[in-house]
């Protein structure tokens, strides 16, 4: 068969070809038997690990949410769509380090989460004041959560050392030890706060 | 424990991996691609596609067959994407603009994944399948077969014959890229990345909103994306929005996946050196100690520079965590940075823009070094090699002896492809980057354009990610414009296959050679003295092109 094609285009006849099997096999084959496998072996996580409220899915886990208000405990700011947190639309601020712009957010948020939360400004953690790489961030520091916790447990009327204990409760340090750093997962511990009623 | 310890630790344990997987896993890449059995698949195959498979190719051949390969690739991709609102799995997706679609499709064929769009927004869920994971793994594999041709010509002599490109682009995919994808995207759901075909869905969130979350095939794209060097990211936010990077644990894996080919083929290299006796398994030793000493001084420069967190709006907010997620703290960002334009990766899991200045100028000094640190897969090999020649070319000259690597003559015709090599890339970032900077168009496409070192930095950082098929960003730039895709299309295109035209033409000129016996005045290329002249050769050349533009963005940042 390769004898009837010019000699010149031989590479071609050849290479359309192994560019089409390839594409049935790498492009559908293989991540449709990846998902196949997945939905077995994971099926949660495969979805997206999807948490609950009350019966019904209420977002994921692993994707940060945005809480305004006195009772909940505060995300990071986030450059994911034009109001934070749009999971349509994932997004870094991308302003350099001697941005004005990011200069007058951080000073701009490091007084208003200093306000809101009873503290000095010099408490305020780096995460609070700073957009995260995704924008969907759904953690915090540990730092960060320790200066909500009263202002948490005084809105809603629980004993402090209740937040304090649900916080830890939703605290992951490093794995083993040393991998990554200790984070306060906002949008469970939210959850679990409002079930406690 | 503190910080520090905790992230050597985390050093320590990606680089203990790595020296265990050395032994085997590039022994067997040089059994693939030594092996004279076919597998009987691999035999179907290659009768469908009317392919002799025990035919070697001449250099030129090789060749050819890698540019019309890869041209049907683009071809294909383009295709794809302005399709794609007819094709299944659309998810209402739109077709992509023409020049869009031409950057993208280049990008992907390139093994460069610069991505001018954003995947939730653009993409279907076929045209990331079908088209962009299809060309992670084929550009990944021709990566692998021009390395691979590069060492053949070094250990064959009197011959032009360097090997079957089709039997080596097949034999990368089918035994090595594609097994352990198979087990790593699973590996990846395990540890929360997502795999499934579903449409955004919207949710009522805890608070008492709405949101929509996407979904996807985005583990089995994940793996590849970074075991084959590519980085393109399903999402816009790449491997930091947390369905592509959920954890610590699957990012550092993901910089497993990055660093073990490039890495384990100079194992490969040495291997087959030694099987053929045209050298011994310490020369490939060499080339990884001047790959790994780059890496450690770059690795260590940006983890200190983050953890110094210089710059103004830095130093207000109290550490550099703009742009970083807080599961991955500035080690394990600096990390992935170092590790992403150490090869042609460009996966983030930390958005490079926000990086301190001298942190972001050391990423874009591992990108501007030509990426052999240790470099794409393939390509990071045969750059590298290429630079070792150049190193025994420099001490050829300065003691006035014949240069000589492996006994091969770098003759003047091995030292005019070897320059061409060198400078193509750098000639494409510097007058890109010119042309770019006379346009009065490019200051409004930069997000940082207040600060003018930093906006000269982010479209430096472009044409030096695209032309040495990086991919990664100083996302800042809106380089969604008919300029800046074209320009950085060409940029990729030309960066990718020119210095393809000069390895293979070099390897077929040194496979033609009978090489000399070794003798007592014979410079030793697989001591420690060569990898110190492969190290300063590589700073020193890189340094003397680029210092000037270093000048004008990171450096006059930084130190201002």
């Amino acid at each position: 068969m390769p004898a009837r094609i010019p000699a010149r285009l031989r590479p071609y006849s050849a290479a359309a070809r192994v560019l089409l099997l390839m594409t049935a096999v790498l492009g559908l084959a293989y991540p449709l038997a990846v998902t196949g496998a997945a939905q077995v072996l994971f099926p949660a996580r495969a979805d997206g690990s999807l948490i609950e409220r009350d019966g019904a899915a209420a977002g994921s886990s692993l994707i940060g949410q945005d809480f305004d208000g006195e009772e909940w405990f505060h995300p990071r700011p986030s450059a994911a769509g034009d109001d934070g947190y749009d999971g349509a639309a994932s997004s870094a601020s991308n302003l350099g380090p001697n941005s004005e712009e990011l200069l007058a957010q951080v000073r701009e948020r490091r007084s208003a989460v200093a306000a809101q939360n009873g503290v000095a400004e010099s408490a305020v953690p780096p995460d609070a004041v700073t957009a995260s790489g995704s924008g969907l961030d759904p953690h915090i520091s540990p730092a960060y959560a320790a200066v909500q916790t009263a202002r948490v447990a005084d809105a809603r009327g629980l004993p402090p050392g209740r937040v304090r204990d649900l916080v830890a409760a939703h605290t992951d340090g490093r794995a083993l030890g040393f991998i990554g750093e200790p984070a306060v997962n906002v949008v469970t511990l939210n959850r679990d706060l409002a079930g406690l009623g | 424990m503190s910080d520090i310890v905790a992230g050597l630790l985390q050093a320590s344990l990606l680089f203990s991996i790595l020296a265990a997987v050395y032994v085997p896993f590039g022994d067997f890449m040089a059994r693939v691609y030594t092996g004279t059995r076919h597998l009987r698949v691999e035999r179907a195959l290659y009768r469908v596609c009317g392919i002799d498979p025990d035919a070697d190719q001449h250099w030129s051949g090789y060749l050819r067959a890698v540019l019309a390969f890869s041209l049907l690739s683009v071809l294909a991709l383009y295709l794809l994407q302005r399709t794609q609102q007819w094709l299944p799995l659309a998810i209402g997706m739109a077709p992509v603009d023409p020049d869009q679609a031409w950057n993208t499709a280049v990008s992907f064929a390139a093994n460069t994944n610069w991505q001018s769009y954003s995947g939730e927004a653009a993409m279907s869920h076929l045209t990331q399948m079908a088209g962009l994971a299809v060309q992670n793994f084929l550009s990944a594999a021709v990566g692998m077969a021009v390395a691979v041709a590069l060492v053949r010509g070094l250990i064959r002599r009197r011959t032009e014959l360097l090997g079957n490109f089709w039997v080596d682009l097949v034999r990368g995919v089918f035994r090595i890229l594609l097994p352990i994808a198979a087990v790593g995207a699973l590996l990846l759901v395990a540890g929360g990345v997502v795999q499934n075909l579903a449409g955004p869905a919207e949710y009522a969130t805890v608070g008492g909103g709405t949101q929509v979350l996407p979904g996807g095939p985005v583990a089995s794209q994940e793996v590849i994306k970074e075991l084959g060097t590519n980085g393109g990211g399903f999402f816009n936010a790449n491997s930091a929005h947390p369905f592509e990077g959920p954890t610590a644990v699957v990012s550092l894996f993901q910089i497993l996946l990055i660093l073990v080919i490039p890495v384990c083929l100079t194992r490969t290299y040495g291997t087959m050196l030694a099987r053929s006796g045209a050298g011994t398994r310490r020369h490939g030793l060499a080339v990884l100690a001047a790959m790994g000493t780059i890496f450690t001084l770059s690795l260590v420069g940006t983890t200190a520079a983050e953890m110094a967190g210089g710059g103004s709006a830095t130093q207000a907010a109290g550490a550099a965590m703009e742009g970083k997620e807080v599961r991955f703290g500035e080690m394990l960002s600096a990390l992935f940075a170092t590790a992403t334009t150490g090869t042609s990766t460009g996966a983030v899991n930390s958005f490079h823009d926000s990086f301190t200045p001298f942190g972001g100028g050391l990423v874009l000094l591992n990108m501007l070094l030509g990426e052999v640190t240790p470099g794409g897969v393939g390509s990071g090999l045969y750059g590298m090699l290429v630079l070792a020649m150049l190193a025994v070319f420099l001490g050829g000259l300065m003691i006035g002896r014949t240069p000589e690597y492996l006994g091969k003559r770098i003759g003047p015709r091995e030292i005019k492809l070897i320059a061409l090599f060198v400078l193509t890339t750098p000639a494409l970032v510097l007058i890109g980057t010119g042309i770019a900077m006379a346009l009065p168009g490019t200051p409004g496409a930069m997000t940082n354009a207040d600060v003018r070192p930093h906006g000269f930095s982010e479209v430096l950082y472009a044409f030096a990610s695209g032309a040495n098929n990086n991919g990664s960003a100083f996302a800042g730039l809106g380089a969604d414009t008919a300029f800046f895709n074209t320009g950085i299309g060409l940029a990729m295109l030309f960066g990718r296959y020119l210095p393809m035209v000069f390895v293979l033409a070099l390897a077929g000129s040194l496979a033609q050679q009978q090489p000399a016996p070794a003798t007592g005045g014979t410079f030793p290329t697989h001591k420690p003295l060569f990898v110190a002249m492969v190290v300063a050769t590589t700073l020193i050349i890189t340094g003397l092109t680029f210092f000037p533009a270093l000048a004008l963005g990171p450096l006059a940042e930084g130190l201002s």
